[in-house]
């Protein structure tokens, strides 16, 4: 039982961070119809910076809000510099597209730093603490926990309660009559791109410790996880990927720990595989919406 | 083209190639075969995604569902007795059984889907290979499953070495494979498919039956990818899921797409520049007086850089690939022959030519399947 209740800690801690990824991936499909596949190579490169500033300053969160700021920038000249071109007309050629960014980041990355695996630190113990005798979250898991779920609300308010958040729907769900009314939906597609980019590479940055290290390919399985639980969740639906999120990362955290390791990606594949099955566009998509 | 003439044209190009392995050296033949067997699955991908509008970033790893199947096959027939030639053509026949039930469960996901969510479902595939391998226990894990040598057969030893013989052996294989794609292609299941992925509303009220069309593209891309996988392990003599990671799934995308989608001498072409650019890179930078440290990092990552930036440039700005470069460039010669259109129109043909070299078709568009105005897929009544 302490041993199930560990593992459902793990799971939910894991889980938040799928869901913040998972996030930034739910915001560019909303705004460009885009999947982002090149998620997890943009984000490692803003860790990349993110370690570097940290080594340079000696504190961790100045790296923490240089790895924030550089994923924007990397989402900004993305957006700019390559998606622009992808094909409104054919869902394919943005994925292409995405792809070759991947290979190009990568190997870039590789060029640059090497491939071999870096060793960072968390900044917080990563020992379980009890509690009344039973192991449950890490220090740094909690610190996880709040700083995703407080990004994710931060997000939430700014969609839900302001101008800018306003103008970003509108962009998004009816970028015809937005245009009309004087959203620059441009801009807008843009600021959208900014926003998941950042996200996206704090999520990484706060994976990266737990994980075997910085190395180029770094955030794969981080982006395949997190592309699974948004499809689980429905590619629209910001709620369906947090919910998602920690469905996903406590059903790998029970499969690790009692089945092994090596079969988590197998029991990944096999809850996409179901949820496809039963609902192609995910358990929370809301298709009428997106028609409308 | 009708089906005489791809056979013979197959035919033709098959004695031709094996012609042309007398004049290579072992290490060139031995790329030659790596070429071929990769030619098996760009050649598959290409007609899946050119012809049928499906996107599929997981062939490496119906490539190693073929790899697999032929060498549990040939292990236990080797343990059985059997040798030479039978072995091999049940061995093969296993990898494009094993393959293709893969390929048709991906197929029937496939088929309800669309654009990234197949994506990603086959991405995901590709990803857990190394997952599956390790947890079976007929897959030994990371290091694969060895195969019985197979050397050149008696009459033939004293004239040719094994390289050469590899390299036949893998020629024939992707003939009949691309052989095979190329009667679909011209067939009447090619028209199909085309008719599905412009548009699939319009298709099946044409009688057609979307999702089977589908579900077929996908069983014969991935046979064909499980024969490349088969030639793949016969060559290199061994099978390991380290050979079929998420970057040879990336690279045979980028090959279909810079040979030109949908275009079968695109996916040679594409195959050729596979097994060359790395190797023309490492060549490169060994000859550069650079650091070894520098040449350590580059060997590798640079060739994948060039890929990467060539997919991103062709996507963007020459949707045509190599062969659609070629064919423009026939159209140029048969327009100059030509005398000039009136009005803009050659004006017109000259600068864009390179890049829209069959019109519409060759569009970033016709890379998937027509989307409607507001950007959302065509959904199949049955879905409603």
């Amino acid at each position: 039982m302490d041993r199930f209740v560990f593992l459902l800690g793990t799971g939910l801690a894991r889980g938040t961070l799928f869901a913040l990824f998972a996030l930034a991936l739910v915001l560019i499909w909303r705004a460009t119809r885009i999947v982002n596949f090149a998620a997890g190579a943009m984000a490692i490169v803003g860790v990349y910076v993110g370690v570097a500033v940290t080594g340079l300053t000696g504190s961790y969160w100045w790296g923490l809000v240089a790895t924030v700021l550089a994923g924007g920038v990397v989402g900004l000249v993305v957006e700019r510099g390559v998606l622009r071109f992808a094909s409104a007309r054919s869902p394919l050629s943005g994925v292409i597209l995405a792809i070759g960014l991947v290979i190009v980041l990568q190997s870039l990355l590789g060029i640059a730093f090497g491939q071999q695996h870096e060793p960072v630190p968390a900044p917080f113990s990563d020992r379980p603490l009890r509690v009344g005798g039973v192991p449950l979250l890490s220090p740094y898991d909690v610190f996880v926990v709040i700083v995703a779920l407080g990004l994710m609300a931060a997000l939430r308010l700014l969609f839900v309660r302001t101008t800018l958040g306003l103008q970003l729907r509108a962009a998004a769900f009816a970028p015809e009559v937005a245009r009309l009314l004087g959203v620059r939906v441009a801009r807008m597609r843009t600021v959208g791109w900014v926003l998941a980019a950042a996200a996206a590479s704090l999520a990484a940055m706060l994976a990266v410790p737990k994980e075997l290290g910085l190395n180029p390919h770094a955030a794969d399985m981080l982006f395949v996880y997190a592309f699974t639980v948004a499809v689980v969740g429905g590619l629209d639906s910001p709620g369906g990927a947090l919910l998602a999120g920690l469905t996903v990362g406590v059903v790998m955290s029970l499969v690790t720990g009692y089945l092994g390791a090596t079969l988590a990606p197998v029991a990944v594949l096999v809850l996409l595989v179901v949820v496809l099955l039963v609902r192609p566009s995910g358990l929370f998509a809301q298709a009428e919406a997106r028609r409308a | 083209m009708n089906a005489r003439r791809t056979l013979l044209l197959a035919l033709g190009g098959l004695v031709l190639a094996i012609g042309l392995t007398f004049l290579l050296d072992p290490y060139r033949n031995y790329q030659l075969a790596l070429a071929a067997a990769y030619l098996c699955a760009t050649a598959g991908l290409t007609v899946l995604v050119g012809l049928s509008g499906q996107l599929s970033l997981g062939h490496a790893a119906l490539m190693a569902a073929g790899g697999y199947g032929y060498a549990l096959t040939s292990q236990a027939l080797t343990s059985a007795g059997v040798n030479g030639v039978p072995r091999f053509l049940a061995a093969t026949a296993a990898a494009a059984v094993a393959a293709g039930v893969l390929g048709l469960l991906l197929g029937l996901a496939g088929a309800r889907l669309h654009g990234p969510y197949l994506a990603g479902l086959t991405l995901t595939l590709v990803v857990a290979v190394p997952a599956v391998a390790a947890s079976v226990g007929a897959l030994q894990g990371d290091r694969g499953v060895r195969i019985q040598f197979e050397g050149v057969p008696g009459p033939l030893k004293a004239l040719i070495a094994l390289e050469q013989w590899q390299a036949w052996v893998a020629l024939a294989v992707a003939a009949v494979a691309v052989t095979g794609l190329a009667l679909v292609r011209d067939g009447r299941t090619g028209l199909r498919m085309r008719a599905v992925r412009d548009d699939e509303v319009a298709a099946a009220l044409a009688g057609i039956a979307p999702a089977r069309v589908k579900v077929l593209a996908f069983v014969v891309s991935s046979v064909t990818a499980g024969l490349g996988g088969a030639v793949l392990t016969f060559v290199t003599q061994s099978v390991s899921p380290g050979a079929y990671t998420v970057s040879l799934s990336l690279l045979l995308l980028v090959a279909v797409v810079v040979g030109g989608l949908g275009s079968l001498l695109g996916a040679a072409l594409g195959a050729v520049l596979l097994v060359l650019l790395p190797w023309l890179v490492g060549t490169l930078t060994d000859v550069l007086p650079l650091p070894s440290q520098v040449t350590q990092r580059l060997d590798g990552t640079l060739a994948l850089l060039i890929f990467g930036l060539l997919l991103i440039v062709l996507v963007a700005g020459a949707p045509g690939g190599l062969a659609g470069a070629l064919t423009a460039a026939r159209a140029r010669r048969r327009a100059r022959g030509r005398p000039p259109a009136p009005g803009r129109t050659a004006a017109r043909l000259a600068p864009t030519a390179g890049d829209d070299p069959t019109g519409p078709a060759a569009r970033p568009g016709s890379v998937g399947p027509t989307a409607t105005r507001s950007g959302e897929p065509v959904r199949t009544p049955t879905e409603g």
